[in-house]
């Protein structure tokens, strides 16, 4: 049993990584889709819109680590130009894009290790969403 | 036959005197200014509601209270490359006097007597009140002087005659200083204020006629991005239509929309100094965006943002 399992978790982890290949924007732009969905999460709890919930707050980290540890391979050369608010900076400045996402990702671990109540998550996500904006600024048109 | 043409020349003559004494630089007289205690926590907070750093920062490195320019900025009148505002005293504002930053801000004219171009936004800063001023450029001179000047700005005729920016001052400069109307609630006034002089936020988020000359009957209500690439949003009630005034509020303290988004580009250094000020000025600046009128901007030309 195990192993077809294994063998089934490989070839859906290597289509997933065909598809992502083959239209790294559209990958991209999943994955940036589904941060914002967790952002909004974490907006409300912090605003005080929604109830604080340690679960929910663990996966916003683990979102945002998750995306970081993917985006840095979704922008091949040949990604520059279609569908996409990309700045051609990003391709200028690969390694600092690519350290910024590594830090984002330790952030972001370190963040959900650290959170245990609304004041910490407050806290926590405070300084993991500077990253958001100072990328964005640099990096994305708009 | 003579006569027409003396008639001509004098025509072309009156013209010449005419232009230029319309597009003469004003200044404050150098005694113009009354004696002032400068408050440095106002200054601070008209340092970052004005949002000086957005433009003077020097580039590259993290330290905002480094005003030593640099930064280009481009335009569809060619590029404006920012000047040292750091107290220098050379390359900087070092040596001004009270009266040359008052004229600067509220008249656009430099020390030497020439006009600044609109790409600095005193249309909107001549509004701020003189002590708001002078509180400011007490706390510039506490910042740290930064050696260095930027290059002169790259523009293309007829934009490279600077004595010409007399006739946009003649057209879109009118001096008033800021006037909230009385009817107005405390906050909602204050937000005025703050939107409507220091924080200059028309200059970017209104669309502009060909002489670079805001639309007032659209101000507030976005356009193309005067630095090229892109739409800048409507902030008016129509176009932030699912906004409470929380969630603007929350945006310029954080830099995150509603939907989750983390906004970039030009606003993310504006987000910088928003964050700086206290929650009551931002909530006021809220209110007031939430109290204009709805208007529909320019449609957007280009498919999706």
């Amino acid at each position: 049993m195990f192993r077809p399992m294994l063998v089934a978790a490989v070839f859906v982890a290597g289509v997933t990584a065909v598809a992502a290949q083959s239209n790294p924007i559209a990958a991209r732009k999943d994955i940036m889709k589904a941060v914002g969905d967790q952002t909004k999460i974490a907006t409300a709890m912090v605003r005080e819109q929604a109830p604080f919930d340690l679960e929910k707050a663990h996966q916003i980290f683990a979102a945002y680590a998750e995306a970081a540890a993917k985006m840095p391979a979704l922008f091949p050369p040949d990604s520059k130009n279609g569908d996409t608010k990309a700045a051609p900076r990003v391709w200028e400045s690969m390694d600092d894009f690519k350290a910024r996402f590594a830090k984002f990702e330790a952030d972001a671990k370190a963040a959900g290790s650290a959170v245990k109540d609304l004041a910490s998550f407050k806290e926590q996500f405070a300084a993991v969403a500077k990253s958001c904006g100072g990328c964005h600024e640099s990096y994305r048109l708009k | 036959m003579r006569k027409v043409l003396i008639a001509l020349a004098l025509a072309v003559l009156a013209g010449a005197v005419g232009g230029w004494v319309l597009t003469e630089p004003q200044s404050l007289a150098a005694g113009a200014l009354g004696p002032h205690t400068a408050n440095f926590d106002n200054g601070r907070t008209m340092f970052f509601a004005g949002g000086c750093a957005s433009c003077h920062v020097t580039p590259n490195q993290d330290d905002r209270s480094r005003l030593g320019g640099g930064l280009a900025l481009t335009s569809p009148f060619g590029t404006f490359h920012v000047p040292n505002i750091s107290p220098h005293p050379q390359d900087g504002i070092g040596s001004w006097s009270e009266a040359d930053f008052v004229t600067a801000m509220t008249k656009g004219t430099s020390p030497d007597g020439r006009h600044y171009y609109p790409a600095f936004p005193y249309a909107s800063y001549q509004r701020m009140r003189l002590e708001d001023v002078r509180d400011l450029f007490a706390y510039l001179k506490t910042l740290p002087p930064v050696a260095g000047r930027p290059p002169d700005h790259d523009l293309g005729f007829p934009y490279n005659l600077r004595r010409a920016v007399g006739l946009w001052k003649w057209l879109y400069l009118d001096g008033k200083p800021f006037a909230a109307d009385p009817a107005l609630p405390a906050d909602v006034a204050r937000g005025a204020y703050l939107v409507e002089g220091p924080g200059h936020c028309a200059e970017c988020h209104s669309p502009r006629d060909a002489l670079g000359g805001i639309i007032p009957a659209q101000r507030f209500a976005g356009g193309p991005n005067p630095e090229g690439k892109g739409w800048v949003p409507n902030i008016t009630p129509a176009g932030l239509k699912d906004w409470s005034a929380d969630d603007i509020a929350y945006l310029l303290e954080t830099g995150m929309t509603p939907e989750g988004d983390s906004i970039g580009g030009s606003m993310a250094p504006v987000i910088r100094n928003m964050e700086q000020l206290s929650p009551a000025d931002r909530a006021a600046i809220a209110a007031y965006l939430k109290a204009l009128p709805p208007v529909e901007g320019p449609k957007r030309r280009e498919a999706g943002e």
